[in-house]
Protein backbone atom coordinates (compact mmCIF):
# COMPACT_ATOMS: atom_id res chain seq x y z
CA UNK A 1 0.00 0.00 0.00
CA UNK A 2 1.17 3.28 -0.90
CA UNK A 3 0.24 6.85 0.26
CA UNK A 4 -0.80 9.02 -2.61
CA UNK A 5 1.79 11.60 -3.70
CA UNK A 6 2.33 14.80 -0.80
CA UNK A 7 4.77 17.47 -0.45
CA UNK A 8 7.27 17.14 2.28
CA UNK A 9 8.26 20.19 4.91
CA UNK A 10 10.15 20.28 7.91
CA UNK A 11 10.24 23.29 9.53
CA UNK A 12 12.63 24.08 12.25
CA UNK A 13 10.44 25.73 14.24
CA UNK A 14 7.40 26.04 15.90
CA UNK A 15 6.36 29.74 14.45
CA UNK A 16 7.54 28.00 10.65
CA UNK A 17 5.40 25.03 11.14
CA UNK A 18 2.19 27.05 12.09
CA UNK A 19 2.61 29.32 8.84
CA UNK A 20 2.98 26.63 6.86
CA UNK A 21 -0.19 24.92 8.30
CA UNK A 22 -1.98 27.87 8.05
CA UNK A 23 -1.19 29.21 4.68
CA UNK A 24 -0.91 25.77 2.11
CA UNK A 25 -4.00 23.89 1.32
CA UNK A 26 -4.66 20.58 2.64
CA UNK A 27 -1.64 20.45 5.23
CA UNK A 28 -1.30 18.60 8.05
CA UNK A 29 1.24 17.92 10.70
CA UNK A 30 3.28 14.71 11.18
CA UNK A 31 3.99 13.56 14.65
CA UNK A 32 4.73 9.89 14.75
CA UNK A 33 2.73 9.38 12.09
CA UNK A 34 1.67 5.89 13.43
CA UNK A 35 -2.31 6.43 13.15
CA UNK A 36 -1.39 9.03 10.13
CA UNK A 37 0.79 7.21 8.04
CA UNK A 38 -1.88 3.85 8.00
CA UNK A 39 -4.64 6.66 7.23
CA UNK A 40 -2.58 7.59 4.15
CA UNK A 41 -1.22 3.88 3.58
CA UNK A 42 -5.25 3.04 2.75
CA UNK A 43 -5.98 6.48 1.28
CA UNK A 44 -8.27 7.41 3.54
CA UNK A 45 -6.47 10.43 4.25
CA UNK A 46 -4.47 12.08 0.87
CA UNK A 47 -3.29 15.66 2.63
CA UNK A 48 -1.30 16.95 -0.41
CA UNK A 49 1.53 18.66 2.43
CA UNK A 50 2.81 17.35 5.14
CA UNK A 51 4.84 19.19 8.12
CA UNK A 52 6.98 17.03 9.82
CA UNK A 53 7.87 18.06 13.30
CA UNK A 54 10.56 16.20 14.00
CA UNK A 55 13.29 19.01 13.00
CA UNK A 56 11.48 21.02 16.14
CA UNK A 57 13.36 20.67 19.21
CA UNK A 58 11.16 23.13 21.39
CA UNK A 59 8.55 20.55 20.92
CA UNK A 60 10.19 17.90 22.94
CA UNK A 61 10.80 16.46 26.57
CA UNK A 62 9.41 17.09 29.89
CA UNK A 63 9.81 19.90 32.52
CA UNK A 64 8.50 21.04 35.96
CA UNK A 65 6.79 24.48 35.86
CA UNK A 66 5.92 24.99 39.18
CA UNK A 67 3.21 22.51 40.26
CA UNK A 68 2.38 21.68 36.58
CA UNK A 69 4.21 18.89 34.11
CA UNK A 70 5.01 20.73 30.58
CA UNK A 71 5.12 17.90 28.18
CA UNK A 72 6.10 19.30 24.57
CA UNK A 73 3.65 17.44 21.53
CA UNK A 74 6.47 15.64 20.54
CA UNK A 75 7.65 13.32 23.20
CA UNK A 76 6.95 9.98 22.59
CA UNK A 77 5.63 7.50 24.80
CA UNK A 78 9.18 6.00 25.37
CA UNK A 79 10.41 9.36 26.34
CA UNK A 80 7.23 9.33 28.58
CA UNK A 81 8.70 5.69 30.00
CA UNK A 82 11.89 7.31 30.70
CA UNK A 83 11.29 9.95 32.61
CA UNK A 84 11.68 9.70 35.97
CA UNK A 85 9.62 12.76 37.28
CA UNK A 86 6.69 11.25 35.40
CA UNK A 87 7.24 7.86 37.56
CA UNK A 88 7.60 9.10 40.35
CA UNK A 89 4.67 12.25 40.17
CA UNK A 90 2.55 10.57 38.35
CA UNK A 91 2.39 7.13 37.48
CA UNK A 92 -0.71 6.48 36.01
CA UNK A 93 1.21 8.60 32.74
CA UNK A 94 4.14 5.91 33.02
CA UNK A 95 1.31 2.73 33.34
CA UNK A 96 -0.79 3.72 30.80
CA UNK A 97 2.17 4.74 28.63
CA UNK A 98 3.27 1.06 28.89
CA UNK A 99 -0.26 -0.26 27.52
CA UNK A 100 -0.18 2.14 24.20
CA UNK A 101 0.26 -0.75 20.98
CA UNK A 102 4.18 -2.56 21.34
CA UNK A 103 7.96 -0.86 22.28
CA UNK A 104 8.17 0.08 18.17
CA UNK A 105 5.07 2.15 17.99
CA UNK A 106 6.13 3.62 20.96
CA UNK A 107 9.12 5.10 19.86
CA UNK A 108 7.53 7.12 17.50
CA UNK A 109 4.30 7.86 19.14
CA UNK A 110 4.13 11.04 20.40
CA UNK A 111 1.65 12.27 23.36
CA UNK A 112 0.19 15.29 20.73
CA UNK A 113 -0.79 12.90 18.19
CA UNK A 114 -2.30 10.62 20.69
CA UNK A 115 -4.44 13.30 22.57
CA UNK A 116 -4.59 15.94 19.07
CA UNK A 117 -6.38 13.03 16.58
CA UNK A 118 -9.41 12.66 18.60
CA UNK A 119 -9.44 8.76 18.18
CA UNK A 120 -11.84 7.67 21.21
CA UNK A 121 -9.29 4.83 21.15
CA UNK A 122 -6.62 6.45 22.37
CA UNK A 123 -5.71 6.45 26.05
CA UNK A 124 -3.87 9.69 26.75
CA UNK A 125 -7.28 11.89 26.26
CA UNK A 126 -9.23 10.43 29.17
CA UNK A 127 -5.56 10.44 31.12
CA UNK A 128 -5.82 14.02 30.28
CA UNK A 129 -9.26 14.41 31.42
CA UNK A 130 -8.56 12.58 34.58
CA UNK A 131 -5.69 14.60 35.08
CA UNK A 132 -6.91 17.76 34.74
CA UNK A 133 -4.73 18.49 31.77
CA UNK A 134 -5.10 21.83 29.64
CA UNK A 135 -3.16 21.91 25.65
CA UNK A 136 -1.42 24.49 24.56
CA UNK A 137 -2.80 25.38 21.01
CA UNK A 138 -0.69 28.25 18.51
CA UNK A 139 -2.42 28.99 14.97
CA UNK A 140 -1.20 32.54 13.04
CA UNK A 141 -3.32 34.63 15.46
CA UNK A 142 -2.06 33.71 18.69
CA UNK A 143 -1.91 31.01 21.58
CA UNK A 144 -5.00 29.48 23.59
CA UNK A 145 -4.92 27.12 26.80
CA UNK A 146 -8.17 24.57 26.07
CA UNK A 147 -8.79 22.38 28.81
CA UNK A 148 -8.62 18.34 27.76
CA UNK A 149 -12.28 18.41 28.68
CA UNK A 150 -13.23 20.81 26.61
CA UNK A 151 -11.41 19.64 23.82
CA UNK A 152 -13.04 16.81 22.38
CA UNK A 153 -16.30 17.03 19.99
CA UNK A 154 -16.95 13.63 18.41
CA UNK A 155 -15.01 11.35 16.93
CA UNK A 156 -11.80 13.27 15.28
CA UNK A 157 -13.29 16.54 15.88
CA UNK A 158 -11.48 18.86 18.49
CA UNK A 159 -11.57 22.08 19.53
CA UNK A 160 -8.55 22.63 16.75
CA UNK A 161 -8.34 24.97 14.36
CA UNK A 162 -7.63 24.92 11.08
CA UNK A 163 -3.59 26.05 10.94
CA UNK A 164 -3.41 25.36 14.79
CA UNK A 165 -0.77 23.49 16.31
CA UNK A 166 -1.48 21.55 19.79
CA UNK A 167 2.58 22.50 20.70
CA UNK A 168 2.60 21.10 24.71
CA UNK A 169 0.60 19.79 27.64
CA UNK A 170 0.33 21.25 31.09
CA UNK A 171 -0.95 18.71 33.86
CA UNK A 172 -1.10 19.94 37.46
CA UNK A 173 0.98 17.20 39.25
CA UNK A 174 -1.72 15.22 41.42
CA UNK A 175 -1.26 15.32 45.43
CA UNK A 176 1.49 13.26 46.99
CA UNK A 177 0.34 9.78 48.35
CA UNK A 178 -2.59 9.77 45.47
CA UNK A 179 -4.06 6.80 44.18
CA UNK A 180 -4.07 5.78 40.86
CA UNK A 181 -5.44 2.98 37.58
CA UNK A 182 -5.95 2.78 34.62
CA UNK A 183 -7.64 -0.44 34.05
CA UNK A 184 -7.85 -1.02 30.13
CA UNK A 185 -9.48 -4.29 28.45
CA UNK A 186 -8.42 -5.45 25.44
CA UNK A 187 -8.19 -8.64 23.09
CA UNK A 188 -4.32 -8.65 22.96
CA UNK A 189 -0.93 -6.26 23.47
CA UNK A 190 -1.22 -3.53 20.87
CA UNK A 191 -4.85 -3.56 20.89
CA UNK A 192 -6.98 -0.65 21.26
CA UNK A 193 -9.42 -0.58 24.80
CA UNK A 194 -12.37 -2.27 24.69
CA UNK A 195 -13.38 -0.47 27.46
CA UNK A 196 -10.55 1.41 30.04
CA UNK A 197 -11.48 3.49 33.30
CA UNK A 198 -9.02 5.79 34.44
CA UNK A 199 -8.86 7.00 38.38
CA UNK A 200 -7.01 9.41 40.49
CA UNK A 201 -8.24 9.28 43.99
CA UNK A 202 -6.91 10.72 47.50
CA UNK A 203 -8.16 9.08 50.78
CA UNK A 204 -8.56 9.82 53.96
CA UNK A 205 -9.09 7.89 57.31
CA UNK A 206 -9.97 5.02 54.96
CA UNK A 207 -12.73 7.22 52.80
CA UNK A 208 -12.54 8.61 49.46
CA UNK A 209 -11.95 12.29 50.07
CA UNK A 210 -11.55 13.50 46.11
CA UNK A 211 -12.03 11.24 42.94
CA UNK A 212 -11.70 11.72 39.22
CA UNK A 213 -12.91 9.11 36.57
CA UNK A 214 -12.68 8.83 33.26
CA UNK A 215 -13.60 6.60 30.72
CA UNK A 216 -11.98 5.16 27.19
CA UNK A 217 -13.35 4.31 24.08
CA UNK A 218 -16.77 3.76 25.60
CA UNK A 219 -18.35 7.01 23.71
CA UNK A 220 -17.58 9.04 20.24
CA UNK A 221 -14.91 10.87 22.77
CA UNK A 222 -13.09 10.15 25.81
CA UNK A 223 -15.69 10.97 28.75
CA UNK A 224 -15.23 12.58 32.13
CA UNK A 225 -17.21 10.53 34.71
CA UNK A 226 -18.35 13.05 36.94
CA UNK A 227 -21.46 11.63 38.32
CA UNK A 228 -19.67 7.95 39.04
CA UNK A 229 -16.59 10.11 40.62
CA UNK A 230 -19.31 11.96 43.44
CA UNK A 231 -20.78 8.36 44.13
CA UNK A 232 -17.74 7.27 45.58
CA UNK A 233 -16.92 10.54 48.08
CA UNK A 234 -16.95 9.74 51.17
CA UNK A 235 -17.46 6.14 51.24
CA UNK A 236 -15.03 3.48 52.00
CA UNK A 237 -15.28 1.48 48.47
CA UNK A 238 -17.53 -1.11 49.55
CA UNK A 239 -19.58 -2.98 47.09
CA UNK A 240 -22.71 -1.24 46.72
CA UNK A 241 -20.76 2.20 46.24
CA UNK A 242 -18.07 0.57 43.62
CA UNK A 243 -21.81 -0.53 41.66
CA UNK A 244 -23.30 2.57 41.91
CA UNK A 245 -20.16 4.25 40.90
CA UNK A 246 -20.17 1.59 37.83
CA UNK A 247 -24.22 2.08 37.27
CA UNK A 248 -23.30 6.22 37.06
CA UNK A 249 -20.30 5.46 35.08
CA UNK A 250 -22.67 3.32 32.48
CA UNK A 251 -25.25 6.18 31.69
CA UNK A 252 -23.24 8.46 30.11
CA UNK A 253 -21.44 5.68 27.94
CA UNK A 254 -22.28 4.89 24.44
CA UNK A 255 -20.01 2.76 22.89
CA UNK A 256 -20.25 1.34 19.08
CA UNK A 257 -20.15 -1.85 17.97
CA UNK A 258 -17.20 -3.69 17.01
CA UNK A 259 -14.88 -6.55 17.04
CA UNK A 260 -14.33 -5.66 20.59
CA UNK A 261 -17.54 -6.77 21.21
CA UNK A 262 -21.65 -5.67 20.75
CA UNK A 263 -22.07 -2.12 22.56
CA UNK A 264 -24.28 -3.63 25.38
CA UNK A 265 -21.05 -6.12 26.30
CA UNK A 266 -18.56 -3.32 25.87
CA UNK A 267 -21.19 -1.23 28.09
CA UNK A 268 -20.99 -3.62 30.64
CA UNK A 269 -16.97 -4.33 30.49
CA UNK A 270 -16.76 -1.02 31.14
CA UNK A 271 -18.39 -1.03 34.32
CA UNK A 272 -16.43 -3.40 35.31
CA UNK A 273 -13.12 -1.51 34.44
CA UNK A 274 -14.51 1.59 36.82
CA UNK A 275 -14.81 -0.69 39.55
CA UNK A 276 -11.36 -2.34 39.16
CA UNK A 277 -9.47 0.70 38.29
CA UNK A 278 -11.35 2.18 41.79
CA UNK A 279 -10.36 -0.69 43.62
CA UNK A 280 -6.69 -0.71 42.39
CA UNK A 281 -6.14 3.14 42.53
CA UNK A 282 -7.87 2.80 46.75
CA UNK A 283 -5.33 0.52 47.66
CA UNK A 284 -2.14 2.25 46.25
CA UNK A 285 -3.54 5.41 47.70
CA UNK A 286 -1.16 6.47 51.35
CA UNK B 1 5.57 15.39 -6.93
CA UNK B 2 9.18 16.84 -6.52
CA UNK B 3 11.60 14.03 -6.07
CA UNK B 4 14.11 14.51 -3.11
CA UNK B 5 17.52 13.42 -2.57
CA UNK B 6 18.15 11.74 0.57
CA UNK B 7 21.34 10.11 2.16
CA UNK B 8 21.31 8.23 5.21
CA UNK B 9 24.01 5.79 6.93
CA UNK B 10 22.83 2.05 6.37
CA UNK B 11 24.81 -0.70 8.64
CA UNK B 12 27.77 1.15 8.73
CA UNK B 13 27.95 2.47 4.74
CA UNK B 14 26.77 6.03 3.24
CA UNK B 15 23.87 5.45 1.25
CA UNK B 16 22.01 7.95 -0.47
CA UNK B 17 19.07 7.95 -3.03
CA UNK B 18 16.33 10.32 -5.14
CA UNK B 19 12.63 9.39 -3.47
CA UNK B 20 9.12 10.33 -4.06
CA UNK B 21 8.18 12.02 -0.48
CA UNK B 22 5.69 9.08 -0.24
CA UNK B 23 8.40 6.49 -0.69
CA UNK B 24 8.09 4.09 2.74
CA UNK B 25 11.52 3.73 4.29
CA UNK B 26 10.74 0.11 3.48
CA UNK B 27 10.46 -0.12 0.17
CA UNK B 28 13.95 2.10 -0.28
CA UNK B 29 15.87 -0.40 1.72
CA UNK B 30 14.48 -3.19 -0.64
CA UNK B 31 13.68 -1.63 -3.86
CA UNK B 32 16.08 0.84 -3.74
CA UNK B 33 19.10 -0.69 -1.71
CA UNK B 34 18.12 -3.81 -2.85
CA UNK B 35 18.70 -5.53 0.52
CA UNK B 36 15.34 -7.33 0.99
CA UNK B 37 16.25 -9.23 4.43
CA UNK B 38 14.04 -6.25 5.75
CA UNK B 39 10.20 -7.86 5.34
CA UNK B 40 7.16 -6.69 4.53
CA UNK B 41 4.63 -9.02 6.22
CA UNK B 42 1.18 -7.51 7.13
CA UNK B 43 1.96 -3.66 5.66
CA UNK B 44 -0.42 -2.17 8.19
CA UNK B 45 2.35 -1.58 11.28
CA UNK B 46 1.13 -4.48 13.21
CA UNK B 47 3.24 -7.66 12.12
CA UNK B 48 6.80 -6.32 13.01
CA UNK B 49 8.41 -8.22 10.12
CA UNK B 50 9.94 -4.85 8.85
CA UNK B 51 11.79 -3.48 11.85
CA UNK B 52 15.05 -1.89 11.55
CA UNK B 53 17.03 -0.03 13.87
CA UNK B 54 16.87 3.38 13.31
CA UNK B 55 19.29 6.25 15.48
CA UNK B 56 18.99 3.65 18.43
CA UNK B 57 15.08 3.02 18.19
CA UNK B 58 13.35 -0.67 16.83
CA UNK B 59 10.87 0.91 14.61
CA UNK B 60 8.43 -0.84 11.82
CA UNK B 61 9.75 1.18 8.02
CA UNK B 62 6.64 0.34 6.61
CA UNK B 63 5.27 3.49 8.77
CA UNK B 64 8.28 5.97 8.64
CA UNK B 65 8.62 7.77 5.18
CA UNK B 66 12.37 7.44 3.34
CA UNK B 67 12.70 10.93 3.76
CA UNK B 68 12.02 11.11 7.59
CA UNK B 69 15.52 8.57 7.83
CA UNK B 70 17.38 11.69 6.38
CA UNK B 71 20.51 11.50 7.69
CA UNK B 72 19.64 8.64 10.07
CA UNK B 73 22.16 5.72 11.00
CA UNK B 74 19.89 2.32 10.49
CA UNK B 75 20.73 -0.75 10.64
CA UNK B 76 18.94 -3.80 9.16
CA UNK B 77 19.12 -7.98 9.54
CA UNK B 78 21.99 -7.45 6.58
CA UNK B 79 24.03 -5.71 9.50
CA UNK B 80 23.33 -7.94 12.20
CA UNK B 81 26.91 -10.34 11.73
CA UNK B 82 30.03 -9.99 13.34
CA UNK B 83 32.63 -8.12 11.41
CA UNK B 84 34.17 -11.11 10.58
CA UNK B 85 31.29 -12.89 8.81
CA UNK B 86 30.31 -15.30 11.64
CA UNK B 87 27.06 -15.25 13.40
CA UNK B 88 25.85 -12.91 16.21
CA UNK B 89 25.15 -14.44 19.33
CA UNK B 90 21.42 -13.15 18.32
CA UNK B 91 21.88 -15.51 14.90
CA UNK B 92 23.38 -17.79 16.92
CA UNK B 93 20.57 -18.10 19.60
CA UNK B 94 18.06 -18.42 16.89
CA UNK B 95 19.80 -21.28 14.84
CA UNK B 96 20.56 -23.12 18.05
CA UNK B 97 17.37 -23.03 19.74
CA UNK B 98 15.39 -23.17 16.74
CA UNK B 99 14.10 -20.07 17.27
CA UNK B 100 12.41 -19.97 13.57
CA UNK B 101 10.51 -22.29 11.17
CA UNK B 102 9.61 -20.45 8.28
CA UNK B 103 11.60 -17.55 8.84
CA UNK B 104 9.28 -14.71 7.59
CA UNK B 105 9.56 -12.86 10.91
CA UNK B 106 12.94 -13.67 12.11
CA UNK B 107 14.62 -10.52 10.28
CA UNK B 108 12.66 -8.46 12.34
CA UNK B 109 12.71 -10.42 15.62
CA UNK B 110 16.27 -10.51 15.45
CA UNK B 111 16.72 -6.74 14.99
CA UNK B 112 14.15 -5.86 17.94
CA UNK B 113 15.65 -8.12 20.12
CA UNK B 114 18.90 -6.68 19.45
CA UNK B 115 17.90 -3.38 21.06
CA UNK B 116 15.98 -4.89 23.77
CA UNK B 117 18.98 -6.39 24.74
CA UNK B 118 20.87 -2.87 24.29
CA UNK B 119 18.50 -1.61 26.80
CA UNK B 120 18.24 -4.78 29.35
CA UNK B 121 21.44 -6.88 29.05
CA UNK B 122 19.69 -9.41 30.83
CA UNK B 123 15.88 -9.77 30.77
CA UNK B 124 13.50 -11.84 32.37
CA UNK B 125 11.51 -14.17 30.15
CA UNK B 126 8.51 -11.92 31.01
CA UNK B 127 10.54 -8.83 29.62
CA UNK B 128 12.01 -10.29 26.82
CA UNK B 129 7.79 -11.34 25.70
CA UNK B 130 7.02 -7.71 26.36
CA UNK B 131 10.03 -6.13 24.20
CA UNK B 132 8.69 -8.60 21.30
CA UNK B 133 5.48 -8.05 21.95
CA UNK B 134 5.26 -5.68 18.35
CA UNK B 135 6.76 -9.00 16.47
CA UNK B 136 4.83 -11.24 15.58
CA UNK B 137 5.49 -15.29 14.82
CA UNK B 138 2.67 -17.47 13.33
CA UNK B 139 5.25 -21.03 13.33
CA UNK B 140 6.75 -20.91 16.64
CA UNK B 141 4.40 -19.98 19.43
CA UNK B 142 7.36 -17.63 20.39
CA UNK B 143 8.50 -20.19 22.69
CA UNK B 144 12.13 -20.76 20.97
CA UNK B 145 12.07 -17.52 20.29
CA UNK B 146 12.61 -16.53 23.97
CA UNK B 147 14.61 -19.45 24.11
CA UNK B 148 16.77 -18.07 21.21
CA UNK B 149 17.02 -14.21 23.14
CA UNK B 150 17.88 -16.11 26.62
CA UNK B 151 20.63 -18.05 25.47
CA UNK B 152 22.03 -14.53 23.18
CA UNK B 153 22.02 -12.61 26.20
CA UNK B 154 23.44 -15.79 28.68
CA UNK B 155 26.17 -15.51 25.70
CA UNK B 156 26.71 -11.33 25.54
CA UNK B 157 26.88 -11.24 29.56
CA UNK B 158 29.32 -14.45 29.46
CA UNK B 159 27.64 -16.73 31.09
CA UNK B 160 26.60 -20.32 30.73
CA UNK B 161 22.92 -20.40 28.79
CA UNK B 162 20.65 -22.86 31.43
CA UNK B 163 17.70 -24.05 29.30
CA UNK B 164 14.34 -23.66 31.54
CA UNK B 165 12.96 -26.97 32.80
CA UNK B 166 9.37 -27.61 30.55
Amino acid sequence: MIPGPFSYHRPASIADAVKLLSTLDEARPLAGGHSLIPMMKLRLSTPEHLIDLHGIDALKGVRRDGDKLIIGAMTTQHDLLESDDIARSMPILHETSLLIADPQVRYMGTIGGNVANGDPGNDMPALMMVLGASYRLQGSGGTRQVAASDFYQGAYFTALEPGELLTEIAIPVPPTGHGYAYQKLKRKIGDYATAAAAVILTMKSGKVATCRISLTNLSETALLAEDAAKAVIGTGLDDAALKKSAAAAQTIMSPAGDGRGPPEYRQHVGGIMVMRALTSAAARAK
Amino acid sequence: MAKTHVTMKVNGAEVEGIVEPRTLLVHFIRENLQMTGTHIGCDTTHCGACTVDLNGMSVKSCTVFAVQAEGAEIMTIEGMANADGTLSALQEGFRMMHGLQCGFCTPGMIVRSHRLLQENPNPTEEEIRFGISGNLCRCTGYQNIVKAIQYAAAKINGVEFQEAAE
